[in-house]
Order: structure tokens, then C-alpha cells, then sequence
């Protein structure tokens, strides 16, 4: 922990921030009920899976977004519009790609009424700061993705910021391009180079906001939430292969992934059109599924999460609804950061292209997204109904992108279990009688 | 290989809403009011004497050019504050987006003789017709471009709007660094094109000629057409030559540069493999006076806006006070006042309409029927000719490299310029004008149709096409399974502008004089002519607004269908 810079002045505070779209049945929350602190000094990591609300609060926290509940204190003020002490470091960069380097760097000094000569001064100590000397009249489109970035963070400390927010900002770098980066953004901050107070990093790479946080905030989806706090008391310059590091970066994943509850069914939701709260399907491809049984299977049964994902170079927001797609269907558990193949994972991995199918099949079918489908199209004549039917009836329950995201998991899963059967050039879902498995299996029975 | 293609705005949603019945309603008011004021027009009007002196090119080109330019800069002036008013503030958007939605689909060379009586009827007959001129080339250059500029401004991407929130870019600011740069690539192309179709509308306000009304103007377009007159093949020449010689020397000296200097506003972090060129630029790009230019008066001139700007703008910020909308009772006022406008204007239509006898009525169907039909023709014998030649060009692209510019300057000469001509050709073959129209409507619509289907044609991806050949399709089971479905968006979009273009093109080739005669076919561009020529007010109203409904029916209720299926069906990515 970085102890010399900490002090108990609080930076940023917010208040039971809440973010909600939409109203009354229709309304979505995105972030509900968020509380914390970033101090003086501190290095906070906001962290969670994707969609769990951790990039809209951070646009919540810098004022480029009004929260619909709660507020955000600046300095023990209440924050009005955009956040002038603040700036962005973005994931996808958001360079303007007619400027130049340089050029890009002195328009955030020119927003704020810089004059020329001193403009270009500091944009240039910036440029060289960041080892970007020599391209000041590039052009962002003549860069690498790492050199662009660079500019990226040369633009937001040009305006000498109290606080730094990074949108995930290594996610659209390669590999080494990004290591490099977080090495000199942490010598930076280190040696207290920067005029910054505090950073706030918004990531879904958990060993990258072990390595770099004092301070770890742990978010879950559905409504997005803040699940622990972990504190990462670890030395600076860390090392990925020491026994503490790897202990920490484990109990975060712990943390991230949660734990598969005992009884399934206990935690599930409803059925869309149902009362109550309409389950959500994670959005985790066929393939995806299938690739992380067999490969459990392959590891003998049982894995560190974290493990996992290195090995199958997965990042977290694939990983994730993959590991929540396998304990849905009760194929594999999750302890402690552990995942662990159920028997039946082990008869899908081991089974024939058919008998995986079969498989799949029963362990969806009895999903209320699956359920409802079914019904509809079995009551509907020819078994026959409109995409916008079921779109429809989503959209009442979900944000419109969301919606069509659960919709087209459920096509994909349904299609590959062969419960029904897509119609492109009409947009229909049908049910064809050969090819349902309850046909098959002559159990016509759950059918009305 | 870059085409110069128009894409049509089609907005989704229903064939037909309230706004649009509103919008509908106003350009009736306003097509009623025109006619009410031409009740004055004299009836007699003299027209400038031509001379056809090869001295006298230089004069006729600079009127021309001239007409263009303040047609062209007070359409940009448009096209700046309207999109900018539409993209940002919702109120106005709501009333901008179906205005240009039907104005963009309105035959406008319908309007000429309306504006044109009305504005003679109550200023000086130079001025009126000067102005007359102008008013119709903006209204043939203008929607594209607002439109373009429009939907340029609403799909900023997100994140450069949120860098420029965050480092508080003040709306000056904004607008500089980020909005009209990124809105910098189609406002050029669009540019091009309006001027393009821009030539089309001059030619035909230059040499407009009805009965005793002699609306011509002192231009290129009348020097041709008196040339042809005489039959004198030597101005004619002449004349043509002039036309071509300005039309490439504007597209090298200023949209070529125009277009590899944009270029540098492109979002694309890659390198394109051809990107625009211009000698041109390149030679202006080494000058002194790039230097002088760029560092003595550009730098200092944005510097000193910048400044004055910050002074007067705070930053912008996104979540402060929402704008204040007028007062409820100013917006009531306002909308009593539209309405007021409206239902008289509705009512003197009406007034206007009722005189139109049955067998007027009549004409004005057969002649409908007869466009309809017309239209129909050229557009087949376009799809005919350029769906071989544009795929033949798109396909391969040595044939482009040379046959690029030769269709480029080609198509670049406006038809309403080859009218004279063609006529003098024609109707002296045929005898009258009936089939000779056709050809005239060709002549200004094909060119849309074979650009749009080389760019559809050149954007076949490669592995599709090796796929094809390995699978050794040929001849119809290629074109149906390949090059067909993949070109239908641009095929659909072309023909959307050549219909267009046809029907705009019926009220100069249905009704010609010429040499002291006046021919004239049957059909719906021939009878507002004559309306307009005798001083049917009525009829002329009456043929006006059913050449309008006709297109707007056909847009709404077909090829907006039909653009929907391709872009959702065809599409390429």
C-alpha cells in the first residue's frame, strides 16, 4: 500500500447512487445502492463482470452522467455537472484522429483557456513524459495501439487532474504493449510524479487490479452492486509469481465468480410475462460451454478458476458467463474460487455429439426463458410465432440491448438443442415435430 | 476505388405519419401561395438576346458559375445551422426531419414555373428570375447535404463526445475539433454531388421557355440552347466545350483537393489502401503560400474565434439546466399561427382546385399515366445498358482505371444541356417528342444507376468471387447466386434516385420549343408546362401536386420497401 500517500482526506464519496432506466415495470437498474470512498493517495480498482454497472459509475462519479439516486460528494461538495478536477484515460482511446499528437494533447489545455505558447509547453513536457518525443506531429492513426494510448494519458494528466479515472485502458492493447503501460503509469504514480491525488481504475482483469490497486471494489450484475471491498496490502513494484500475489488474485476470483448455491432452483427467477423476476440467461456461447467441460474434464474434474482462465485465455467478462452457463446447467460447481465438474459434466464432456445434444436439451428445458418459449410456440398455430412477439415481451422486462442479447442466447442455445428451429427469411421461430427431443422422447406429456 | 454514389436518407418508421401530412399540407400552402401571387405575372416576357460570338462564352460562364456558387454557399450556410439546430436540439429536430424527408423526394423542377410566375409577378423581371435561378438550384442541393450533415453530428462516436465532455470543450470548441471534422468527409462528397445535380437544375432555369413567357436567362445553358436553335453546330461545339472544360477544371481544382485534404477527417485508425489524390494538393501542399496561408491567416483567424468563443461560452456541460424551452404560450402562438397558415393555404388550394373542370382532370391523369410510363421505359432501358457495363467496370478493375474518367466526364455534362441538341437530333427523326422524351429522361438518370452498381460491383468481396469461380458458377446461376444479391443495395439506391431524377426531368423533355416551335408530348411535365404557359393557374396547381403525391406515394409505399429489404437482407457485413 502506497502509506505515504495515505491520508484520510476523501476525495470522492458517493451516496446510495443508484442508475435506472426506464419506468415502473419497465424500469432496469444498472447500478443500485452504491456506497464508497476514494481517499487521498489511493489507488482503487473497480472490478466485476461485464455489464455489472462499473463503467457507468464511473461516468457517474466524473459527472458525465447524472445518477438517478443518491449523490456523489467531491471533496465533501456536492458534485454539479462535469467534474473539472477529473479526467478520463479511455478504453478505446478517444483520440481525435484528424489531430495530431501534440495537437490532442493541447485541446483539453485549450477547453480550458491555456494560452498558446504555454499550451504548447506543457503539451510537449507532457508528450515527452509519457516517451512519446519525436512523433508530436503524428497522427494517432500512424501509432501503435500502446503509443496511442500513451497519448491518451499525456491529454489527461496535461490538465494536472486531482482524479485520474482509467476506463479500462489496457483492454484494447495487446499483451506486452499493455504490461509496459501499467509499468510506467505505476513508476509514475509511485514516484509521485503526477500531480494526481488518486486513481480509479475501471477493469474486468483481475490480476491487472491486483497488481496495481491499494485498494479492490468487487461488483456484481443484476442490479449492479458492490459485493466486498479487498484490500490489497502488498508491496510496490508486485510480482505476478510471488505466493502472495497469486493467494490474493485467487481470493478476488472467489470473490468475482461467487459460489454455485446448493439448491439450484432455490435462486432462480421467473419466466418472462410471469411476476417476480424474470431470469437472466448468461451470455455464453455453445462452444464456449463445451470448451470449458472438456477442458475441466482434461484437468481431472477440478480447477482454479483463475487457472482456468489463464489457460484457456479467457478474459473475465468470457469467462464468467461461461462458469455461470456450466452451473446453470449443472455441470460444474463453484467453491472458493474453485470450479469442479458435477458427474453430469463429466457424461457431457465424455458424450457424442447427439448425446450432448440431448443433454443440453433437458437441462434447458425446464429454464423459465426455455419453458416460456416452448409453451408460447406450442400454443401458437403451426407452432409458429414472430421474433417480435418474444422481443416484445423481453423488452417489457429488459433494457431494449438487453433483451435482444438474452433473446439471441436463447436461440442459440435453443437451436443447438434442437427445442425449435429459426426461420431467417420470415424471422419466425418455429417447432418442427422431428426435431424435438420431447418428440423423440415421446414424453408429449410436458408439452401441454 | 471510390465512387461518387448519393445514398437516399430513408428514415424508419411508418409510409406516412401526422408530421408528414403537416409537411405535406405546408408545401400545398406554399405551392397555393405562389400560384395566387402569379395571378399578377405579366404575360408577355421578352427573354435576353443570346449572342453566340465565342467572345461572349466567357461572360455566359461566369453568370453560370456564378448562379451555382450562391446557390451552393447559401445551401452550406443551410446545411450548418439547420443540422446543427436538428442534431441538437430535440424540439427543432422533430420539425426539420420530416421537412427534408419529403423535400428530398419532391420533384423539384415541378416548383420552377410556380416560383418563377410568382417572383416575376412581384419583383423586376431580371431580379426575379436571378433569384428564381438560385431559389431552384438550392432547393435541388440542399437536403442531401443537411441530411448528410445531420446524421454526421448524431453518430459522433460516444467516446470523443465523452473526451470533449470531460476535458469541458465549450460548444465552439466542440464543434471545430470534433463535429465538423468528423461530419468534414460526407459534407464534401455531398458537396460534389449537389453541385453535380446542381448544373441540371441551372441549365434548366437558364433556358425555361413557355409559350410567350420567355424566362431564359444570360447563361451557358441559354447559349446552347440558342445555338441548337440556329442549328449552328459551331457554337454548339463551343458551348459544350466550355461546359466540360469548367465541370473538370472545378472537380481538379477544388473537389479532388477538397477530397484528399478531408481525407485526414476519416475515423478509421488504419490507412486506407487508395486514398483520394490530387496533384493539385500535393502542388499547393509543397507552395510558400500553404505555409503563409496556414500559419499567417488560419492559425491566428481560429485562434482569435477560439478566444472569442471561450469568452462568450461556458463550458459545455452535460447534466447542467436542460435549455429553456419558449414559453407554452409563445409555442401555442407559434402553432395557431402554423395552423392559421396551413388551412388557408389548404382553403385556396381548394378554391384553386375547384376550378379545374373534368376534362381537365382527365389530361392530367392520362398524362400522369403517360409519365408513368415514360419513367418506367427509362429507367429500363438504364437498367438495360449499365447493369452489364457497371457490373463489367466494378469487377475488374483495369477497366475502371480506364474507363473511370471517361464515364466521370461523361456523365458530368447535365442532360439539360444535351436537350437542345437531342431535340434538333430527334424530333426531326421522330417527328415529335413523345419518344424523344424518354431519351431525354434518360439521359439525366442513367448515370445514377451505373455509379451506384460499379460501387456495388467493386465491393463484391474477393473471396466471394474466388469462391464463385472455384465452384465453377457461370453465366445466369452466377449473376443470381453472386453478383445479383450482392449488389441489390446499390441497385436499389440507384434506381431510387433515377425515378427520381426522371420524373424531374418530364417538365423540360415533355415540352420543348424550339426554332420558334413548340413541341410537346403527352403527359404530366407537358401539362404544367402548358398550364404554365397559357395561364391556367388552377391546372398548373392542380398537375403540380399530383406530380408531387406521385413521387411521394411512389417513395413512401415502395422504394422505401424495397431500400428496407436491401439494406436488411443484402447487406454485406
Amino acid at each position: 500500500m502506497n502509506t505515504t500517500n495515505h491520508t484520510n482526506n476523501v476525495l470522492v464519496e458517493l451516496r446510495g447512487i443508484g442508475k435506472f432506466y426506464g419506468r415502473g415495470q419497465r424500469e432496469t437498474r444498472a447500478v443500485e445502492n452504491v456506497s464508497f470512498q476514494i481517499r487521498d493517495g489511493e489507488f482503487v480498482a473497480l472490478l466485476g463482470p461485464s455489464g455489472c454497472g462499473k463503467s457507468t459509475l464511473l461516468r457517474i462519479i466524473t459527472g458525465l452522467m447524472p445518477p438517478s439516486a443518491g449523490e456523489v460528494l467531491y471533496r465533501g461538495k456536492p458534485l454539479r455537472g462535469v467534474n473539472e478536477h477529473a479526467t478520463i484515460v479511455f478504453q478505446t482511446f478517444a483520440l481525435f484522429p484528424w489531430l495530431t499528437v501534440e495537437a490532442n494533447v493541447q485541446v483539453a489545455l485549450q477547453a480550458r483557456g491555456v494560452a498558446p505558447a504555454e499550451r504548447r509547453a506543457r503539451a510537449l513536457k507532457l508528450i515527452d513524459l509519457v516517451g512519446l518525443d519525436g512523433f508530436e506531429s503524428a497522427y494517432p492513426r500512424e501509432l501503435s495501439g500502446g503509443m496511442r494510448q500513451k497519448v491518451g494519458f499525456a491529454r489527461a494528466l496535461a490538465v494536472e487532474p486531482e482524479l485520474l479515472c482509467l476506463d479500462e485502458p489496457f483492454s484494447a492493447l495487446d499483451v506486452l504493449s499493455a504490461e509496459s503501460l501499467r509499468g510506467e503509469l505505476m513508476e509514475l504514480w509511485t514516484s509521485h510524479t503526477l500531480p494526481t491525488r488518486a486513481i480509479l481504475l475501471v477493469s474486468h482483469n483481475i490480476e491487472e487490479a491486483v497488481l496495481m490497486a491499494d485498494r479492490i471494489i468487487v461488483m456484481d450484475k443484476d442490479p449492479g452492486r458492490v459485493v466486498t471491498e479487498i484490500q490489497v496490502a502488498l508491496p510496490q513494484p508486485r510480482h505476478r509469481k510471488e505466493i502472495h500475489f497469486l493467494a490474493l488474485v485467487d481470493r478476488v476470483y472467489a470473490a468475482v465468480a461467487g459460489e454455485t448455491p446448493v439448491e439450484p432452483y432455490v435462486r432462480m427467477g421467473t419466466a418472462p410475462n410471469e411476476p417476480g423476476k424474470t431470469e437472466m440467461l448468461p451470455h455464453a456461447p455453445i462452444s464456449a460451454i463445451a470448451g470449458l467441460v472438456e477442458y475441466l474434464a482434461e484437468e481431472g474434474k477440478r480447477a482454479d478458476l483463475y487457472y482456468v482462465g489463464e489457460k484457456l485465455s479467457m478474459e473475465l467478462d468470457e469467462l464468467l458467463p461461461a462458469v455461470e452457463a456450466v452451473e446453470l446447467l449443472e455441470m460444474a460447481t463453484v467453491t472458493g474460487g474453485d470450479i469442479a465438474l458435477t458427474a453430469l459434466g463429466g457424461t457431457f464432456a465424455a458424450a457424442t455429439i447427439l448425446a450432448r445434444k440431448e443433454i443440453f436439451a433437458q437441462h434447458i428445458r425446464p429454464l423459465p426463458m426455455f419453458r416460456w418459449i416452448m409453451n408460447e410456440l406450442q400454443r401458437a398455430e403451426q407452432h409458429r410465432l414472430p421474433l417480435d412477439f418474444f422481443l416484445n415481451v423481453l423488452e417489457s422486462e429488459f433494457t431494449a440491448k438487453e433483451a435482444e442479447r438474452q433473446f439471441n442466447t436463447a436461440i442459440n442455445w435453443g437451436r443447438y438443442a434442437e427445442l425449435f428451429e429459426f426461420d431467417d427469411d420470415r424471422d419466425e421461430l418455429y417447432l418442427t415435430n422431428g426435431s424435438t427431443p420431447a418428440a423423440v422422447g415421446g414424453s408429449t406429456a410436458s408439452a401441454k | 476505388m471510390r465512387q461518387r454514389t448519393l445514398t437516399p436518407s430513408v428514415i424508419p418508421g411508418p409510409a406516412l405519419n401526422a408530421a408528414d401530412v403537416l409537411i405535406v399540407g405546408g408545401v400545398i400552402a406554399l405551392l397555393a401561395f405562389g400560384v395566387f401571387l402569379a395571378l399578377d405575372a405579366p404575360a408577355d416576357l421578352t427573354g435576353p438576346d443570346i449572342r453566340l460570338a465565342p467572345v461572349y462564352l466567357p461572360w455566359y460562364t461566369t453568370f453560370s458559375v456564378l448562379r451555382m456558387a450562391a446557390a451552393y454557399f447559401l445551401s452550406l450556410l443551410f446545411t450548418l445551422v439547420v443540422a446543427y439546430a436538428a442534431a441538437h436540439i430535440p424540439a427543432a429536430e422533430k420539425i426539420i426531419l420530416p421537412i427534408l424527408d419529403i423535400l428530398q423526394s419532391v420533384p423539384i423542377l415541378s416548383f420552377l414555373p410556380v416560383v418563377v410566375l410568382s417572383l416575376t409577378a412581384i419583383l423586376p423581371e431580371e431580379l426575379a428570375l436571378e433569384i428564381g435561378a438560385v431559389v431552384l438550384i438550392f432547393t435541388s442541393q440542399v437536403w442531401n447535404l443537411t441530411f448528410s450533415f445531420y446524421q454526421a453530428l448524431k453518430t459522433v462516436p460516444n467516446d470523443l463526445g465523452e473526451a470533449s465532455s470531460i476535458f469541458r470543450l465549450n460548444p465552439w470548441l466542440r464543434f471545430r475539433t470534433m463535429e465538423l471534422p468528423f461530419g468534414g468527409i460526407p459534407l464534401v462528397w455531398n458537396s460534389m454531388m449537389s453541385w453535380a445535380g446542381g448544373w441540371f437544375f441551372l441549365m434548366a432555369a437558364e433556358t425555361f421557355t413557355v409559350g410567350s413567357r420567355d424566362f431564359r436567362l444570360p447563361g451557358l445553358g441559354s447559349y446552347l440552347q440558342a445555338a441548337a436553335d440556329t442549328a449552328d453546330m459551331r457554337s454548339i461545339f463551343w458551348g459544350l466545350a466550355v461546359l466540360v472544360g469548367v465541370i473538370v477544371a472545378l472537380d481538379q481544382f477544388i473537389w479532388r483537393p477538397l477530397l484528399a485534404w478531408a481525407d485526414r477527417f476519416k475515423v478509421e485508425m488504419v490507412e486506407a489502401d487508395e486514398p483520394p489524390t490530387s496533384w493539385f494538393y500535393d502542388v499547393w501542399q509543397r507552395s510558400r503560400a500553404a505555409g503563409w496561408w496556414t500559419t499567417r491567416v488560419q492559425s491566428p483567424f481560429v485562434e482569435w474565434l477560439d478566444v472569442r468563443a471561450a469568452r462568450r461560452m461556458r463550458a459545455q456541460n452535460e447534466n447542467a439546466a436542460p435549455p429553456a424551452s419558449a414559453p407554452r404560450f409563445v409555442r401555442l402562438i407559434l402553432l395557431a399561427l402554423f395552423a392559421g397558415v396551413l388551412l388557408w393555404g389548404a382553403y385556396s388550394a381548394l378554391v384553386f382546385l375547384a376550378q379545374v373542370s373534368m376534362d381537365e382532370w382527365g389530361a392530367i391523369a392520362v398524362g400522369a399515366g403517360a409519365s408513368f410510363l415514360r419513367v418506367l421505359f427509362a429507367l429500363a432501358i438504364a437498367l438495360g445498358w449499365t447493369l452489364p457495363v457497371g457490373v463489367a467496370i466494378g469487377m475488374n478493375p483495369r477497366l475502371a482505371r480506364v474507363l473511370q474518367p471517361v464515364v466521370q466526364v461523361t456523365a458530368a455534362i447535365p442532360a439539360t444541356a444535351l436537350f437542345p441538341i437531342i431535340v434538333l437530333i430527334f424530333v426531326q427523326l421522330t417527328g415529335g417528342l413523345n419518344v424523344a422524351a424518354i431519351l431525354l429522361m434518360l439521359l439525366g438518370t442513367q448515370w445514377y444507376l451505373l455509379f451506384n452498381i460499379i460501387a456495388g460491383a467493386a465491393a463484391i468481396p474477393r473471396d466471394l468471387v474466388y469462391t464463385s469461380q472455384t465452384l465453377g458458377l457461370r453465366g445466369w446461376q452466377r449473376w443470381r447466386t453472386l453478383i445479383l444479391p450482392a449488389i441489390f443495395p446499390y441497385l436499389i439506391t440507384g434506381m431510387i434516385t433515377a425515378a427520381g431524377g426522371s420524373w424531374n426531368a418530364t417538365i423540360v423533355a415533355e415540352y420543348v420549343t424550339f426554332g420558334g416551335q413548340t413541341y410537346f408530348a403527352t403527359g404530366l411535365g407537358a401539362e404544367i408546362a402548358q398550364a404554365t404557359a397559357v395561364g391556367n393557374y388552377p391546372l398548373l396547381l392542380a398537375a403540380t401536386l399530383t406530380m408531387i403525391a406521385i413521387v411521394v406515394a411512389f417513395n413512401r409505399f415502395f422504394w422505401r420497401r424495397l431500400y428496407r429489404v436491401a439494406q436488411e437482407r443484402y447487406r454485406m457485413d
